[in-house]
């Protein structure tokens, strides 16, 4: 039952997809239509000179970037915090978990003056920047787990072997933890493949749209047109369902590892 | 000791703009005297003026304050709950030994793996007063339709049942791990002893789940708080503010009234808000070591 519960609206949502316009707006509750069209698709993918494609390419670019530049950033935060003992480490600690605490509005005002100083609104690098500042704490959290859980005797034998601290960090502490990394990656590309409050607030020109902001188009210029949109809500949800599901081991014991240990 | 200077650049670029953002709320700033690529600044500081704007809000005989903090109270309540509630309850099911248990584990974590934007506008089709789903079940139990989104009262109930949708996948998945690593042989233990189920659930299961529960509400409290997506998307806050809270609230005042200070002031409060919630309940947990939360 709950499963049904679970798994309805995506399926309510992927059936509207395949309906014709005039089925759309039918009384009758049918959850496999009775006629099948691929209409839907085509408008979305062909309609105003292919748009709906160069907003994809625009998430994938975004995504991706972020991705790299979140995995540089927290691998080597979490390293430090994992292995290092400094004045402050303690107070880091608490700050990433207050950093969940932050209203999205409160980040949102600073991040937009200094996107609007540097001349970045409406550009995807300053997409990616915002993207980074919201994904490393959580990413750092749940790395410094996995760091924790590898034997720092590894690493000491490695520098009895003659290996500095970058690369015990590069050879033995990296691929030892790449699950961990796998996981941190796959969620930062999600959360910038999704992510929908910053883009709508930096972006304003139809063509460096994101897919969130570029499908949400569909829905309030064309109030009626939920066909389309549910066609263009399947076409953005089938990569990240692909991703999620290759990355679901591992995140589930990534979050029970890293993020919330008892 | 060399990787500390990029842990500093990390805190920069998430500490900076915190810091900012509690700064702004003690000025004036709006779009116009903000500053950009082509003028200078020239917002003022204005001390505790929005502050004081907002007190006077909140004591007035026409708040329109007060009633959104009572709906925040309630949204975020109301959500951890059955969260909790029906997340527990499916991590119970699925520790169980029973067929097809992966395939279940799958179906139900679907809600999560569907980018959150897109859930909240099917559930707001699903809404829908003439041809979404629950309107067209009612109407063919011969039960009369409701107006979902129109009527405050079924908009509130509305946007809970799609945050509570989002939400209890990742509250089931923490608690399943949670569940795996109580070990198996204090079950036994306890069955030799005679304990019932019931029992093992209350002395064993509750207490050992305690430190993944505490840690994972905390985090469902924080992020149902500050929840934009599906108010936003699902009801826009309407009708007319019945099912605005306070973090769409101060959106609006940045974003739509361009009032940026003012906006800022709300963001400190929400933070406030939380970090002595966080506080309180932690000890009221007595979670003492917080520790163990990113140990």
């Amino acid at each position: 039952m709950a499963c049904v519960i679970a798994v309805f609206p995506v399926l309510w949502i992927v059936s509207t997809s395949f309906k014709p316009y005039e089925d759309v707006f039918d009384t009758e509750i049918q959850l496999i239509p009775e006629t099948v069209t691929w209409e839907n698709y085509e408008h979305v993918l062909t309609k105003k000179d292919g748009m709906f494609l160069r907003w994809m390419a625009n998430s994938a670019w975004v995504a991706l970037l972020t991705t790299l530049v979140c995995l540089f950033l927290s691998t080597t935060a979490a390293y430090a915090l994992s292995r290092y003992k400094f004045y402050g480490r303690n107070v880091a600690f608490y700050a990433l978990l207050v950093t969940q605490m932050f209203p999205g509005t409160l980040l949102l005002i600073p991040l937009y003056r200094l996107m609007n100083q540097l001349g970045l609104l409406d550009n995807h690098l300053g997409l990616v920047l915002a993207y980074a500042t919201v994904a490393v704490p959580f990413c750092v959290m749940m790395l410094k787990g996995y760091f924790d859980t590898i034997p720092y005797e590894l690493e000491e034998a490695a520098f009895v072997d003659g290996l500095g601290p970058i690369g015990s960090f590069w050879r033995i502490v990296l691929p030892l933890s790449l699950p961990g990394l796998a996981v941190t990656g796959f969620f930062t590309f999600i959360t910038a493949w999704n992510e929908f409050l910053i883009a709508l607030t930096f972006l304003s020109a139809e063509e460096k749209y994101t897919l969130p902001i570029g499908l949400q188009q569909f829905v309030n210029q064309y109030v009626s047109d939920y066909h389309y949109m549910a066609a263009g809500a399947v076409i953005v949800t089938l990569p990240a369902l692909v991703v999620f599901f290759l990355a679901q081991k591992w995140l589930v014991s990534g979050l029970t590892v890293g993020g919330v240990k008892g | 000791m060399f990787l500390t200077p990029v842990a500093l650049v990390m805190a920069l670029l998430v500490f900076f703009p915190l810091v900012q953002g509690i700064a702004f709320s003690f000025t004036d700033m709006n779009q116009y005297n903000m500053g950009n690529a082509f003028s200078e600044p020239s917002y003022q500081f204005v001390g505790l003026e929005n502050y004081r704007n907002v007190w006077a809000d909140l004591v007035a005989a026409d708040s329109t304050l007060r009633p959104i903090l009572v709906q925040t109270a309630i949204w975020t309540f109301v959500n951890v709950f059955f969260h909790f509630t029906i997340g527990l309850g499916l991590a119970l099911l699925l520790n169980r030994p029973i067929r097809g248990r992966t395939v279940y584990r799958l179906l139900l974590l679907v809600p999560w793996a569907v980018p959150s934007f897109i859930s909240a506008l099917a559930w707001r089709w699903m809404f829908n007063g003439s041809y979404g789903f629950f309107n067209l079940v009612l109407t063919e139990l011969g039960l009369p339709p409701i107006n979902w989104l129109g009527d405050p009262f079924w908009a509130m109930v509305a946007v809970i049942m799609t945050n509570v949708w989002l939400g209890v996948p990742f509250m089931m998945v923490t608690l399943l791990g949670g569940l795996q690593s109580i070990p198996r042989s204090l079950y036994e233990a306890a069955e030799i002893d005679g304990a019932g189920r019931w029992k093992q659930f209350w002395h064993i299961t509750l207490p050992m789940l305690k430190p993944v529960a505490t840690v994972a509400t905390l985090l469902g409290i924080i992020w149902t708080f500050n929840m934009f997506n599906v108010i936003y998307l699902v009801t826009q806050g309407g009708p007319v503010q019945a099912t605005e809270i306070l973090v769409t609230f101060a959106y609006r005042e940045a974003f739509q009234n361009w009032n940026f200070g003012m906006a800022s002031t709300y963001g400190v409060i929400i933070l406030s808000i939380l970090l002595v919630l966080s506080a309180v309940y932690l000890r009221a947990m007595k979670a003492e070591r917080v520790e163990g939360v990113m140990d």
